[in-house]
């Protein structure tokens, strides 16, 4: 039987909480929007239209396919993590293998279909962000792969604590900026890369890595990164024979979470944690979690949870991660967590150097930073749940780029 | 009849343009940025600009970034801003003042007690960078009440049918962003001013600004013949900059550099004839 519809959409799609944003970029009727000077107002309303068509067209979508397939390495493993299940004694540990697509992480999800879509809207000339470098990394391979010139904004900092993933930018062609404003790090540079695309507007296309920004990219990352969350859903299936009880994904802007909850957004039974970077303690001071100690605020384009002062002046995030050391967070993710649909948590600085450890002795593979976190949070809960649960953590990224950084806190000199 | 509205009438009667210079507020520090702003219309500024400084001012260039870093390092704060406004006030009833900056430190305001507490320490009008009319529904209402006008900028990227709905939004007058870029980098040519003028005429009965990009005497009698006023900023804070001591404290030389350059634009945008176009 039918559902009744009403403004072109059936009950049914009114009720699931996958239609978001609204026509403005409103997430929930408040996050998310279009926050940006009038130069660039056209260029973003430019943007959502081609994006729009690109995704009504098939052979968008073929094309995409074909990249993800045989560029990308997709669709990533779902790995049971027998030994860390054993070790934890609790719920069952999936990992959702995005550490093994190539350049290293899920970035290459997005990268892919934004780099696709700034080819049919003809632009040549690329700017992006980047914190840890693997957005930078994931951008400047296929500007190579497409023969596009390519400009990374990265901070000074960030540029400092990354140099393997500059360097590799440098290889691919990329010209790396280190921006010194404020910390040095991602939050500046993305200052950076929006000054840049005002600044060069007729040629340059921002390719954004997180879904954050100004609509459409919040949600137009999302639905790049959704493939992550769909194999996860099939590929349960075919191990478990139903659903996940509880998925848990790293949060610093939040793409490669809301890839992996989007599609299980409609799931009720499903438990979609997001762990953001706690840095030295939640209420140290020094923190990234910007939805357990931040409020809601503007900043580059978008209504979000933001770490700001009480006169509204943006400050500076920490983590040891330089992938999640960002002030704010996408603006769906805020959403979510104010109608409860997901949960926020922490993991501190050295629980994700923990768990980066346990991961790599009992599973053989080196998860990134970022990734750890989330690891850190699902072997806190693990032991505390049945052993019949099934949990998948998202493992987005590989942790070579990390072992300088991990080396120097557990006080080995390389 | 409005501040801002009341000068542009009179100074469409004198037959010239607007010279609407630009400080950050407490840049280098309060007493600095007061005193400057208190010597502004006996320098010659018709309006003035007061922005307001923000972390992340990211459609700013590196002078303006610096200024903002340098005020809110000297302790500038949206209340304080304000106060400093009703201090001016206290001197001056006729020059209008118009608030520029970034939304998130109006939204952590508040936005009714915002409007209400510029309103009444004298601020006439707003230009909020980042918040395009598609978001401004958030402010609109309570400045209205106020009586305080939200300045809408335009851009060369704005298209004929945009400008009709950006402008459908505005009030007091138009501030038209030169050049595609971030301020004080570029510099529009005669030619493009000339050329983006009758756009700007057809969309609005409103008084059009020219600024971003405008640098020295010559390019601002341009601009404000052309249009009905030019706005300077960034030169001003190099200018500003350059004054500072080692520490980044004022010195001697800062106010009276800063006024000098001021008189040198107004001169040149109340001279008869503007003087030789050095841009086109």
């Amino acid at each position: 039987m039918a559902d009744p519809v009403e403004h072109g959409i059936t009950a049914n799609q009114a009720n699931s909480l996958r239609h978001g944003p609204d026509e403005r970029g409103h997430f929930g009727g408040w996050y998310g929007g279009r926050f940006v000077a009038e130069t660039l107002m056209p260029l973003v309303l430019e943007l959502e239209q081609a994006y729009n068509a690109a995704k009504a067209d098939p052979s968008f979508q073929k094309e995409l396919d074909f990249y993800l397939r045989d560029y990308v390495g997709r669709p990533s493993p779902l790995w049971f993590a027998r030994r860390m299940t054993e070790e934890l004694g609790g719920a069952k540990i999936y990992m959702k293998r995005e550490e093994l697509n190539h350049t290293g992480s899920h970035k290459l999800n997005n990268v892919m279909g934004q780099i696709l879509l700034a080819r049919r809207m003809g632009r040549t000339r690329i700017v992006a962000e980047t914190g840890a470098g693997q957005h930078g990394v994931a951008t400047a391979t296929v500007c190579a792969l497409f023969g596009m010139k390519c400009v990374i904004y990265m901070g000074a900092t960030d540029v400092e604590r990354q140099s393997p993933n500059v360097f590799r930018m440098r290889l691919l062609g990329a010209e790396v900026v280190p921006v010194t404003a404020g910390a040095g790090t991602l939050k500046d540079a993305m200052n950076e890369a929006m000054r840049d695309w005002v600044a060069n507007v007729a040629d340059t296309y921002f390719l954004v890595g997180t879904v954050a920004g100004p609509h459409p990219y919040p949600a137009m990352v999302r639905d790049f990164q959704s493939v992550i969350g769909e194999e996860t859903k099939e590929q349960m299936q075919a191990a478990e024979g139903r659903l996940p009880d509880v998925v848990v994904a790293a949060i610093g802007g939040g793409s490669n979470a809301m890839g992996i909850f989007h599609p299980f957004l409609d799931d009720s039974s499903v438990r979609l944690i997001g762990v953001e970077a706690a840095g030295c303690g939640l209420d140290s001071g020094k923190t990234a979690a910007s939805i357990e100690r931040g409020r809601p605020g503007v900043l580059h384009g978008n209504r979000t949870y933001l770490l700001q002062n009480a006169d509204g002046q943006i400050d500076e995030a920490h983590s040891i991660s330089a992938g999640l050391d960002y002030p704010g967070v996408g603006p769906e993710h805020s959403w979510l967590s104010d109608i409860g649909r997901a949960e926020y948590v922490g993991a501190t600085d050295t629980e994700a150097l923990d768990a980066f450890q346990l991961c790599t002795r009992t599973e053989g593979i080196i998860p990134a930073l970022e990734s750890a976190h989330a690891i850190a949070y699902a072997a806190k809960i693990a032991p505390t749940l049945p052993k019949d649960t099934l949990l998948v953590v998202n493992i987005s990224g590989r942790g070579d780029k990390d072992i300088f950084t991990v080396a120097e806190h557990l006080g080995v000199k390389l | 009849m409005s501040r801002i509205a009341a000068r542009f009438k009179s100074l469409a009667a004198e037959g010239r343009g607007a010279l609407i210079p630009y400080l950050e507020a407490y840049d280098p520090d309060l007493e600095t940025s007061l005193a400057l702003l208190k010597a502004m219309p006996a320098a010659g500024a018709d309006l003035i600009e007061v922005g307001m400084p923000f972390s992340d001012p990211s459609a700013d260039g590196p002078v303006i970034q610096a200024a903002a870093r340098r005020g809110l390092k000297a302790g500038a704060t949206l209340p304080g801003v304000l106060a400093m406004v009703a201090e001016f006030r206290k001197e001056n009833a006729e020059t209008p003042v118009i608030l520029m900056g970034y939304l998130n430190p109006i939204e952590a305001y508040g936005y009714d007690r915002f409007c209400t507490d510029a309103a009444k320490a004298g601020v006439d009008g707003l230009i909020i960078v980042d918040l395009p009319p598609e978001e401004a529904d958030v402010i609109e209402k309570p400045a209205e009440e106020a009586g305080l006008d939200i300045i809408r900028l335009v851009a060369p990227t704005t298209s004929d049918e945009r400008l009709r709905y950006v402008l459908s939004h505005a009030s007091g007058f138009v501030y038209y962003v030169s050049i595609t870029g971030i301020t004080g980098t570029r510099t529009a040519s005669k030619h493009d001013l000339k050329e983006a003028l009758p756009r700007l005429r057809a969309a609005t009965d409103l008084p059009v600004a020219i600024g971003f990009g405008i640098r020295s005497p010559e390019q601002a009698a341009t601009a404000a013949s052309i249009a009905d006023g030019a706005v300077v900023a960034s030169v001003l804070l190099a200018t500003l900059a350059e004054t500072l001591d080692a520490d980044g404290k004022a010195t001697a030389e800062t106010l009276p550099r800063v006024l000098e350059q001021i008189r040198d634009l107004a001169a040149a945008v109340r001279a008869d004839v503007p003087a030789a176009d050095q841009t086109a």
